[in-house]
């Protein structure tokens, strides 16, 4: 996981779910069917996204059911990490879990517009909008929490448990 | 301490832990359903022999079915060689909604600590244990070590007081919470149901609530163990604690007193479980589909209520009823006290019991611009089938009486009992 991210914003309101973000029929199916029909409340995003833009997003982002499948449709998508006002429990878990940063920061939502390029300080929770030169402070991780991430996800803290070497550093499946 | 904490603390280890600390986990029962499959295929990957005590995790196939597709019944195929592979006796096959059997059967105790690949494993809360949903690779992690990390949440005190009027279920009181606090108002946060009301309430309808605790944004959502709770895994479960509650001097990040009397049916309205209104400020709502489901709402107390408003009358021809029960035991018992028949002479049409149409997954999913009244937990756009569709919920009452009448109409029209007295 690099430190420092820097991307282009896509916004979104609040109380987005996990349904819309990874359709219950669609997340037995392999990735370039989900690609497709993962984020369906905005398509042109999915159309669009380049790898490492970010998400900014309002409050309750993520809630709604336990699948992994909503923060890993956006990991796969390429997006870099995800600012929000808060965050559904499981979802926050579930993109620790997989090795891809999402930060809790009040004040993100009114203070960005869609298409600002923002830098973010995984380890401080600083966040830079380089657009508007604004500056903001998330939620910093834990050292808990920041050891998963920088390990590349849960699996591989349980591989190193296990002795199992890890295929690669990102944790990604 | 609250539940919450004194759950975790048991579980790690300590005397006492407090809200924000972070604590390791022992856990003390693992739920798996479909999930299991892809969980097991990764410890399969990594070389995993053993589970960490396979006799701690129970594997129950039930939100595909009966499996809808080809591609399903490979999955099952998978799931049932893994569950030889790792020697686990509690494959529960497809005895029903994963959260119901496993309470019905007795495999939760109070003062639990379970993990579920479910998000509405918070209903174990019902049976006074600490219950909380978590994905596949958290799943995989706690299948090889028995163990996860786990911050202690605050918790929140809900006191349900008063006299509950007609027509009221549990549901009803949740959707209250929802509308009037908001789908965050437990956050990272352990809920506690409490009061009278609450302890008047069956187990039934304490699984109503403890189940939407996460709609309410809670990671556990319990009620106190008492004699009812006694009474209900009596026979199901041997060595059941007899009572587990909070300390006396447990410390609560709010307690919010709610008057239940006067209150009226609610309903949550597209597309959010918040969004609830009483159900007479709803205008005309005409409806295509009553779905009787889910592990919100589809026990033997929610079909007795549902046959006691559709004896001697008729699903309107508009309207179709689908009732899945929560566990082929509820169907069972729900055959024996006449219900099925009851609720078949009415025209309804009832499945096998499983997720079904809740989750979107099969036997009842709706088309663009159908309107469906469920008892069930989420109405989020596109979650039952078509995102042109709208959902609502109400409680088992409210889903019959639209049934009857083709339209969204207050269930006290039909019935003037309650379920919470």
């Amino acid at each position: 996981m690099e430190r420092l991210i820097r991307g282009r914003v896509w916004k979104f309101g609040h109380n987005v779910d996990t349904d819309v973000m990874a359709p219950w029929n669609t997340i037995s199916e392999p990735w370039e069917t989900r690609r497709k029909t993962g984020l369906h409340i905005r398509p042109e995003c999915v159309e669009r996204v380049q790898p490492g833009d970010l998400v900014v997003a309002g409050r309750n982002w993520g809630c709604s059911s336990s699948r992994e499948h909503a923060p890993e449709n956006l990991k796969l998508l390429g997006i870099g990490a995800v600012v929000a006002e808060s965050f559904g429990r499981i979802y926050f878990r579930n993109s620790i879990a997989i090795a891809f940063p999402n930060l809790a920061c009040p004040g993100i939502h009114e203070g960005c517009e869609e298409g600002d390029e923002l830098e973010i300080d995984v380890r401080t929770g600083q966040i830079q909008n380089l657009t508007r030169k604004m500056s903001f402070q998330a939620q910093p991780f834990t050292p808990e929490i920041l050891s998963i991430l920088e390990k590349g996800g849960l699996l591989n803290v349980l591989r190193e448990r296990l002795g199992v070497a890890a295929p690669d550093s990102t944790g990604s499946p | 301490m609250t539940m919450a904490e004194k759950v975790l603390a048991r579980t790690s280890g300590r005397d006492s832990v407090a809200p924000g600390e972070y604590v390791t986990c022992r856990v003390d029962r693992v739920m798996c359903h479909e999930a299991f499959t892809l969980c097991g295929l990764q410890l399969a990957s990594l070389g995993v022999q053993e589970l960490f005590d396979p006799d701690r995790v129970i594997v129950i196939l039930d939100h595909y079915f009966p499996t809808p597709t080809e591609q399903m019944a490979r999955g099952h195929v998978i799931a049932r060689d893994l569950v030889e592979r790792f020697k686990i006796r509690h494959f529960l096959g497809h005895a029903g909604i994963c959260h119901q059997v496993l309470t019905e059967q007795g495999h939760i105790k109070p003062g639990d600590l379970v993990l579920g690949t479910d998000s509405h494993s918070t209903t174990y809360g019902a049976v006074g244990a600490a219950g909380a949903g978590i994905g596949l690779t958290e799943m995989t992690y706690v299948l090889a070590t028995g163990e996860l990390w786990l911050q202690v949440p605050p918790t929140l005190r809900f006191e349900l007081e008063g006299n509950p009027g007609p027509g009221l279920m549990s549901k009803d009181v949740v959707l209250h919470l929802a509308g009037e606090f908001g789908t965050e108002v437990a956050q990272y946060r352990a809920i506690e149901y409490a009061g009278p009301v609450a302890e008047r309430m069956s187990i039934a309808s304490r699984m109503t609530m403890a189940n939407m605790g996460v709609e309410l944004g809670a990671k556990f959502a319990l009620f106190e163990a008492d004699a009812v709770t006694e009474r209900y895994l009596e026979g199901r479960c041997p060595d059941a604690p007899p009572r587990f509650g909070p300390d006396a001097d447990a410390r609560y990040e709010a307690v919010h007193r709610i008057a239940i009397t006067g209150l009226e049916p609610q309903v949550a309205c597209p597309h959010n479980p918040g969004n609830v209104k009483p159900i007479s400020k709803l205008g005309e709502v005409r409806v295509n589909q009553a779905f009787l489901g889910s592990c919100t709402n589809a026990r033997l107390e929610d079909l007795e209520v549902a046959a006691e408003i559709l004896r001697g009358r008729q699903v309107h021809p508009r309207t179709r009823l689908l009732v899945t029960p929560a566990s082929h035991r509820v169907y069972l018992e729900a055959t024996r006290a006449g219900y099925t028949e009851t609720l078949l002479e009415a025209g309804a049409h009832i499945t096998a019991s499983g997720c079904g149409a809740c989750p979107g997954g099969h036997s009842g999913l709706v088309g663009p611009g159908e309107v469906c009244i469920s008892s069930t937990n989420r109405n989020f756009r596109g979650r039952m089938g078509s995102p042109e569709a709208e959902v609502y919920l109400g409680s088992p009452a409210t889903v019959a009486a639209a049934a009857v009448a083709g339209r969204l109409v207050d269930p006290r029209e039909f019935w003037k009992g309650t379920t919470l007295s």
